[in-house]
């Protein structure tokens, strides 16, 4: 399959792009707003064609577990949810981390807590980024803003996740996986040979294939002297993953005055609300994080030197906030404007909110 | 005779299977586990499959199954052996998978995994080793725990009113069209012994010929847990633990005839 252009969902094009770039094995469970991406699978049946399996779970922990499992085998696997389906698989996903097994997982957001609602939200950053399941530890988190990027960022996922070898969340919401956009799907990747994956992985449980000795994978260590040097490790990677990893976006910040700050969908708003802004004479940028981990500190501290004041605008009650106010640490204001539940915020409101707060009018 | 006159393959009588590493166990002494470990690794063994083979450890007192049996080993959290199992297996259709789980692990958080597992008629193995207690975690009441039987958390008797009846796994599973091998075994004696590990065996071939999921139950002494030696342990086992859960094949038939003829039985 070579490079295309076609019109479609985000979830779909997630599905397309899963396959092209070579991957080993899908596993999920029904959830709206992302039923698409399993949907999309089935129909195009890639244990047919690339040998890709694709599978129905029982449930979201049966999914990720599956996900640990294959991951375990050095295999290319990925699951997809939305909010409440990606609370269950918290504790697959400490074990993933805890083993540093690269995977894909896609949480395309909706509004809880609880049940909640099947509209979109930005409400589980605070789960995607400081951990969700127990213990130390950090996926790397991709957070796309366009159908594109669905199609884009599985192959940067899994490079990224076979790099460090660690968990990659793509953290989208409802707006991103159901609306439809023009997308240039990649070309097909093959799926690694089982030589190349041993190769590649040479910890993995593949069955020995004359080895020599066994490989175990296991995230059981009971001498707390092992378990905090592995600890250790894990927080080694980590700093060198925000060392190295940071992607961001610059929308008009040459000149601004002012920068908003906003992730995913919400980002595309504030550029409306930014050319609002800009249309009455007011200066002002957009910065979006690409990656909420490793999080843009660097690029934002050095904004804080140059602009007068912040907006950052969520799909939730403020959490990304919460950083950015770590990172500008009292020496610019930082203001929020947000909503909740599934409401969508339009870049009108946006902008009257940012000269509400910051320009006091 | 010298020491080397006799250390001769001719003399030899018995040796520790390859399979099983030289790392000290940390069961009980009078505990099952070792000896079901020791069958399979020899199974492994004599089937010639160790390089082919993956296997998947519980939670619970056969965690550390992978210092023991010397095939790749994952470690799953505590009840989705049979999850993992069914990811490997399909990823990598060319190799032995097993799952080696307990009552706790298999019959209570896992049960989801355990049904659905076997619904899909993964090929793998699953190795049950029912003993009707939390072992590892002090002797806790479990799914399988008898009715009257004492425990940490039932220490006046299990009462079926409060706490529900002893749960037949197996009997369970039988009804479950995606298995083809159920067979309920014991390790206590010798000639158990060897009827385990031709049911060990037998499952492991159902899986490479794609017949669907084999579970051997193995019905087994916690000595520890029941607070009994090793040999009352047994005694007790073979009065009260078969009475419930009595030895033997529960179903054994080729996925598709045995589909067809439950579909004709209905």
């Amino acid at each position: 399959m070579k490079e295309e252009a076609r019109l479609m969902k985000g979830n779909e094009a997630f599905a397309h792009a899963a396959i092209r770039c070579g991957a080993d094995g899908y596993f999920g469970y029904p959830i709206t707003p992302q039923s698409e991406v399993m949907e999309t699978l089935q129909i195009l049946k890639p244990w047919e064609t690339t040998g890709m399996v694709v599978l129905q779970a029982e449930s979201e922990v049966s999914a990720i577990n599956m996900v640990y499992a294959g991951a375990s085998c050095g295999k290319m696997v990925l699951t997809s949810s939305s909010s409440p389906g990606v609370s269950l698989k918290q504790e697959g996903i400490s074990y993933i981390a805890a083993g540093e097994l690269p995977c894909l997982i896609l949480n395309c957001m909706r509004g809880g807590p609880g049940l909640g609602t099947i509209q979109p939200s930005q409400a589980d950053y605070f789960q995607s980024v400081k951990g969700g399941g127990h213990g130390d530890y950090h996926m790397i988190v991709l957070a796309p803003c366009s159908v594109q990027e669905m199609a884009d960022f599985p192959s940067l996922a899994f490079e990224l996740a076979f790099k460090y070898r660690n968990p990659v969340l793509m953290l989208t919401d409802g707006v991103v996986g159901q609306m439809m956009e023009k997308v240039v799907l990649p070309e097909q990747k093959p799926r690694r040979t089982m030589e190349e994956v041993v190769k590649q992985c040479p910890w993995a449980t593949t069955g020995r294939m004359g080895r020599g000795n066994s490989n175990v994978m296991t995230t059981l260590e009971l001498v707390p002297e092992k378990m905090e040097d592995r600890n250790t490790l894990l927080q080694k990677k980590y700093k060198l993953i925000e060392e190295n990893e940071v992607r961001v976006e610059e929308y008009h910040l040459d000149d601004a005055e002012y920068a908003m700050v906003a992730f995913g969908s919400t980002a595309r708003i504030c550029k409306s609300a930014c050319e609002i802004l800009r249309a009455e004479g007011i200066k002002v940028g957009v910065l979006r994080p690409i990656t909420l981990f490793p999080f843009p500190k660097k690029q934002i501290s050095d904004l804080a030197k140059k602009v007068k004041g912040f907006l950052t605008v969520e799909m939730s009650a403020g959490q990304m906030v919460e950083d950015v106010r770590l990172v500008v640490n009292g020496a610019k204001p930082v203001e929020f404007y947000g909503r909740q539940g599934g409401m969508i915020p339009t870049a009108e409101e946006i902008a009257e909110s940012f000269k509400a707060q910051l320009l006091k009018k | 005779m010298t020491r080397e006159e006799i250390i001769k393959p001719e003399n030899l009588v018995y040796g520790k299977t390859k399979v099983l590493t030289d790392n000290i166990m940390h069961y009980c002494p009078g505990c099952s586990h070792g000896v079901i470990h020791k069958i399979i690794a020899e199974v492994i063994e004599e089937m010639g499959i160790q390089d082919q083979t993956v296997g998947v450890a519980p939670v619970g007192c056969s965690v550390f199954a992978y210092n023991y049996i010397d095939v790749d080993f994952q470690e799953a959290a505590h009840g989705r052996a049979p999850a993992l199992a069914t990811a490997i297996k399909r990823l990598m259709p060319d190799k032995y998978v097993f799952t080696y789980q307990g009552d706790g692990d298999l019959a209570a958080i896992g049960t989801a995994e355990t049904v659905h597992a076997c619904n899909r008629g993964e090929n793998i193995v699953i190795f049950f080793v029912n003993n009707g207690i939390y072992g590892m975690t002090g002797g806790q009441m479990a799914p399988t725990t008898l009715e009257g039987m004492k425990t940490a958390t039932c220490p006046y008797g299990r009462n079926t009113d409060l706490y529900g009846f002893p749960l037949r796994i197996s009997e369970l599973l039988e009804r479950v069209d995606g298995t083809c091998y159920i067979t309920r075994q014991s390790v206590h004696k010798v000639a158990n012994i060897l009827k385990a590990k031709k049911a060990i065996r037998k499952a492991f071939e159902n899986s490479m010929a794609g017949k669907g999921t084999s579970v051997i139950e193995f019905v087994s002494a916690c000595n520890t847990g029941w607070k009994m030696t090793p040999i009352k342990a047994n005694e007790w086992m073979e009065e009260h633990m078969f009475a419930k859960y009595p030895l033997g094949d529960i179903k054994d038939t080729e996925k598709k005839h045995y589909v067809e003829n439950n579909i004709n039985a209905r």
